[in-house]
Formats: C-alpha cells, sequence, structure tokens
C-alpha cells in the first residue's frame, strides 16, 4: 500500500481461480490469486503477454465469472450478484479504459464521453454538458464535435479517458492505456492517472507491460503463468516520471 | 439511447443505405405487385360494376361473369314470378367485333340491356343522352372506346359518330365512364333487343337476368328464393369479400386465382421481393451488428443491460424498416399515377400497404433477433481480449 493510499482496500481478491476450456486442451489461466488495491493507489499489473494480467481484470471488472476464490469489490461480493445487478454494478462504479479504446466511430467526441452517463439515465443534454466539462479537462474542449477518427491515439486515449471518468467513478481500470502512444502523449495519460488516482476515495488498476509507466505506480503486481509473483511498493518523493525510452 | 442507436445506424452511412435499398426494393415489389394483381382480379369484376344490378341470375353451369351459358327469355320471365323480386331485366353480354372506318377489327364488350328501364345502363354520362338508347342503331360508349374505336388517333370518337358491328350501324349518342374490362375492350351498351341483332344469331341467347330484390328484403335473400323456384343460380352483387361466397365478384375473382397461373406468377413476384428483402435486410444488419460488435460489447462491458442494447438494435432494424417502406410507399405511388395514366390495372385495397407494413417490420424484427443473439452470446470480457 502506497503512502497515498488509504487502509481500505476497494477491491480485493482471494484465492481465485480461473480455467479455461476443458480436458486436454484446458488452460489454467489464474491460480490461488490474492490481492487488493486501495483508494488513492495506482496499482500496475505487469507481465509477458499471456500471463493471466488481462483476465484478472476482467474478474475485477465483473465481466468475467471465476471458478473459485471470492472477489469483493466495494465490499460487494461480485459472485452473488445477479447478472443485471453486475451490470448496473458495472455502470455505477466502475470506468474503463480499453488497449483499443472502443470509441464508436460514428459519434462524436462528446457523444462518446457521454456514453456512461446515458446508460445511468441520465438525460442527453446533461450528459452532453458533463461530457464537455470533463473533455475541458483532458484538454480536448474545442474539439468536441468532432469524430474519433479525426483524432490521434493519444487524444483518442484521452478521450477514452474522459469517458472512463465523466461519471466519477470510484474505480478505474484501464488495458494496456499507453501501447498505442508515443512518449508524449503517454506521459499526458500517466498525469491524467495520477490526477484521478489521487482524488479521494478512487484507484487506478492498470495492466500494462509498458515498462516507461511504472514510476507512476503506487504499487506493482508482477504476474506469470497465472500467478503473482511478488508485489512491490513504490515510494514516491519526488512526482513520478515517464521513461522516455523503453528499457 | 435511441439517439445514440439512431446514430450508430445513421452514421455507418454504406450498411445504413444498403438496409434501406433491401426494404424499400422489397416493399416496391410486394405493394406493386399486389396492386397490380387486385387491378387485375378487380378487372375480372368489370361486367359487374358497369353493368350495374344487385343480383344477377344465370345458367346454373355459369362459374364467374365473363363466362356464359345462354339462357332461354322465358327465364326473365320465371324470375319475375318469384315474390321477393321487385324487377327482373334481360342482359345480353358478350365480346363483339367492331369494323371501324379503316377497315380494321377491334373487339367490344356488348351489354344488351332492357330498353324500357334501361337496367345495367351506366352510371355516369360524361356526354351524349342515356335516353337517346331507345332510339334506332344507337350505342352508348365507354371513355377507353373514345380512342380504342377510332381510326385515327387525331380525331376521337365523339357522340353522332358512327361504325359497325357485325355490319349493322352502330351510332354513338353518349359516352360514359366505365371500369376496363379483363379482356381490354371497351365496353358498348345497347338495348337488348339490338344487341341480340348485333351478336350472331344463337339458339339462345339470354346471357344473364339483372333482378332487384322488393323493399325489405336483402338481395341474399331474394337470391336464395330465386335460387329455390327456378332452378337458376342467383349471386348478389356487391364487392369482393372473403365471407361473401355468394357474391358474383367473389366467385368470380376465386375462379381466376383457381383457374389461371395469374396469382403463381405474381404470387412468385411477392416471394421473391419477400425473399429479397429478407436476405438482404437480415445479412446487412447482421454484418452492421457485427461491425459494431466490439463498440457493443464495449458498452455491455461498461454496464449497459442486454435489454437496453436489444432495444437499441430493435430501434436500428425498425427505424431502417419505417424508412425504407416509406421510400417503396412513395415509389409505389409514382408507379401508380403512371400506371392509371396509361391504363394500366392498378388497385390496392386499404389492407395491403398495412400488411406489407406489418411484413417489412416483422422481417426487420427478425434482423434485429439474429443480432440480439449474436450480441447476447458476446461476452463482455471479450472487449479487453480484442
Amino acid at each position: 500500500m502506497s503512502s497515498a493510499a488509504s487502509d481500505h482496500p476497494i477491491v480485493h481478491v482471494e484465492h481465485v481461480e480461473k480455467t479455461f476450456g476443458s480436458g486436454s486442451n484446458s488452460i489454467h489461466v489464474l491460480k490461488d490469486i490474492s490481492l487488493s488495491a486501495y483508494a488513492g493507489e495506482i496499482l500496475m499489473l505487469v507481465g509477458p503477454s499471456g500471463c493471466g494480467k488481462t483476465t484478472l481484470l476482467s474478474a475485477i471488472a465483473g465481466t468475467l465469472k471465476v471458478d473459485a476464490g471470492e472477489i469483493h469489490v466495494f465490499e460487494q461480493h461480485l459472485h452473488d450478484m445477479s447478472g443485471a445487478a453486475l451490470t448496473s454494478f458495472r455502470a455505477k462504479n466502475i470506468g474503463f479504459i480499453f488497449q483499443q479504446f472502443n470509441l464508436i466511430p460514428t459519434l462524436n467526441i462528446a457523444e462518446n464521453v457521454s456514453v456512461p452517463l446515458l446508460i445511468q439515465g441520465f438525460s442527453n443534454r446533461y450528459a452532453i454538458k458533463a461530457a464537455r466539462e470533463i473533455l475541458d479537462s483532458v484538454g480536448l474542449a474545442d474539439r468536441w464535435r468532432e469524430r474519433p477518427n479525426k483524432l490521434s491515439g493519444g487524444q483518442q486515449q484521452r478521450v477514452a479517458i474522459a469517458r472512463a471518468l465523466v461519471h466519477q467513478p470510484p474505480l478505474v481500470i484501464c488495458d494496456e492505456p499507453t501501447a498505442a502512444l508515443d512518449s508524449k502523449n503517454g506521459e499526458i495519460v500517466l498525469d491524467l492517472f495520477l490526477n484521478v488516482a489521487r482524488t479521494p476515495g478512487r484507484a487506478v488498476i492498470i495492466v500494462t507491460h509498458d515498462n516507461r509507466i511504472f514510476p507512476y505506480a503506487d504499487r506493482i503486481a508482477r504476474m506469470d503463468d497465472g500467478e503473482i509473483l511478488g508485489v512491490t511498493q513504490q515510494i514516491h518523493s519526488t512526482p513520478p516520471k515517464f521513461i522516455h525510452e523503453h528499457v | 439511447m435511441i439517439g445514440l442507436a439512431l446514430k450508430m445506424l445513421f452514421g455507418d452511412t454504406g450498411k445504413y443505405l444498403m438496409l434501406v435499398f433491401g426494404i424499400f426494393f422489397a416493399t416496391f415489389l410486394i405493394l406493386q405487385q399486389l396492386s397490380i394483381f387486385c387491378g387485375l382480379m378487380r378487372w375480372t369484376t368489370a361486367t359487374l360494376k358497369n353493368v350495374n344490378a344487385p343480383i344477377y341470375v344465370v345458367d346454373p353451369q355459369v362459374s364467374q361473369i365473363n363466362e356464359t351459358s345462354p339462357m332461354r327469355d322465358t327465364d326473365v320471365s320465371r324470375v319475375r314470378s318469384v315474390s321477393s323480386v321487385r324487377w327482373a331485366m334481360p342482359l345480353f353480354n358478350g365480346i363483339q367485333r367492331v369494323k371501324l372506318d379503316s377497315g380494321a377489327f377491334k373487339i367490344i364488350q356488348l351489354a344488351g340491356i332492357d330498353s324500357a328501364s334501361l337496367a345495367g345502363a351506366p352510371s355516369t354520362l360524361v356526354a351524349g343522352n342515356l335516353e337517346d338508347l331507345r332510339l334506332p342503331n344507337t350505342v352508348v360508349i365507354d371513355e377507353l372506346a373514345v380512342n380504342f374505336l377510332s381510326s385515327d388517333p387525331k380525331k376521337p370518337i365523339k357522340v353522332g359518330d358512327r361504325f359497325e358491328i357485325n355490319d349493322i350501324e352502330a351510332r354513338v349518342v353518349g359516352i360514359a365512364e366505365s371500369m376496363r374490362s379483363f379482356t381490354g375492350g371497351p365496353y358498348v351498351w345497347t338495348t337488348y333487343e339490338r344487341a341480340l341483332q348485333y351478336a350472331p344469331p344463337q339458339r339462345k341467347m339470354l346471357s344473364a337476368v339483372m333482378a332487384a330484390p322488393m323493399p325489405g328484403v336483402t338481395p341474399e335473400e331474394a337470391a336464395a328464393q330465386i335460387e329455390k323456384q327456378t332452378g337458376l343460380k342467383a349471386y348478389v352483387n356487391r364487392d369482393f369479400s372473403f365471407d361473401a361466397p355468394n357474391d358474383f365478384n367473389t366467385k368470380t375473382v376465386f375462379w381466376f386465382v383457381k383457374n389461371t397461373s395469374i396469382p403463381i406468377s405474381f404470387g412468385t413476384t411477392v416471394i421473391v421481393g419477400l425473399i429479397v428483402g429478407i436476405a438482404i435486410s437480415c445479412q446487412t444488419f447482421y454484418a452492421f451488428v457485427l461491425d459494431n460488435l466490439k463498440h457493443l460489447g464495449a458498452l455491455k462491458a461498461m454496464g449497459m443491460s442486454n435489454f437496453r442494447l436489444s432495444m437499441m438494435l430493435i430501434t436500428q432494424s425498425v427505424t431502417v424498416g419505417i424508412i425504407g417502406f416509406g421510400i417503396g410507399l412513395l415509389a409505389t405511388a409514382g408507379f401508380t399515377f403512371s400506371a392509371l395514366e396509361n391504363g394500366a390495372p392498378f388497385f390496392m385495397p386499404t389492407i395491403i400497404p398495412f400488411a406489407v407494413f406489418a411484413t417489412i417490420q416483422l422481417i426487420c424484427l427478425f434482423a434485429a433477433t439474429l443480432g440480439i443473439i449474436r450480441l447476447s452470446l458476446y461476452e463482455p470480457a471479450a472487449v479487453f481480449r480484442t
């Protein structure tokens, strides 16, 4: 747990197991995983491709059922929730940032950002107003009418971040958020994450194997072959800095 | 969410236009073919509209109005003798040849009606005087005949002009509105006695007896009594209806449906329209869903319920159905004006556009269902893997 984080775990994963397939073709993706994420921190799940980090992220997000173990998010046991309750829970509590942004190309930027509010039943007028406000905070206020394909990769990721934050979810989960970004845009995006994580009551969980962003993590959980090899805590005496060259 | 669904739909211009085109094409094909079929079937009953009487009494062997099995003239008196019959008049009805000034021959639908009562005469004359039909060698022609029986296209037939029917003079004393006949020839009215002179002689010449019921008696009751007392077949003359088997219009239409390949021909085209509509709309809409699966999956992961996603897809497909149907209906209307100007058979009963609209919406809902099934199988976690 970082110095910035609270004692209270937002996410608590305990002895989680997940296997895909059956028989000789089965793949044991998560093996007895236990992990917590606390309010106020950036937790990074790192490891080689196929080590199970995205599967673990999906399970924490409630989009994937696990075979064994327990996942508590905001003290709610995801396994006990019905499909509808889980869907509603995700809408209210979790902000999603996907590797490929997943912005809807036929909607303009403000409309894309407004989607989580529309899902929660807010009016279109309110949702667009809120979307424009948050686009201002990610530096895209003047481009709210444009379609996503008019933006650079970094700008699209900033839109995706705005979409993840527009409904002010306490938990933001990100899948390889900087994989498609150059150093400059990666730094902008990580500074945004840092601001989010430092907002009281919020946590950010990032799946990545981009070591340029490791300095931003409060804790780094290293995974390999479906297991957590260890969790490293980083103390930030100075503001973290983006590593501009791959190590 | 409706706005979101529609923006996703309209934003994918290529697929949206393809979907609308598929529905438009199916709508136009189905509406146009059904309307022409109904128009043709309506033409088969033109005699019943143009030579109008509440009851038609014919030989029991007669299956439809365009068929004649001549009766004896005394059958008119037999029908008149039925107590529920107010009046009964003879009718000659048959196709005859007309010789034009140029020497060319054209066919006509000759109707010989009672000279005293003029029962069965056209209801609306646009020129001339119906009473003049009682003068020697006179006829009333319909509007189609004005050009159809003219040797010179620049000189349409007018009141006072003459032509020959079987070498006997026929002088036009009136021009009437009428419905076109199935055979394509114009209607020519004359008196019953003169019609027998125009037509080649036969032993029996009476085509039908037109009758009307007494006040307070329905045509159906009178027809039943006529049949009972005379042994002839009596039909009422209202209009086509599925639940009126004793209506001569219904009987005639069903005869053509059963005994000609007309419904097979039009039915095949309607089925092709349906198949094309189903194939294009379902295939394109499914491709549209597949293309958007990643985005719809992201919406699902972000907390949108399957129900709301399904409603989005239904909104999209129904919208395409409404727009495609609307354009198809407009195109059919355009075709209708053109067809009617050129004298083509075209009749669209009110139920047809409603039935086609319901069919189109069912196709769209089917297409949406395919998309909904595909989307429901999509795990929201998959959005992290793509």
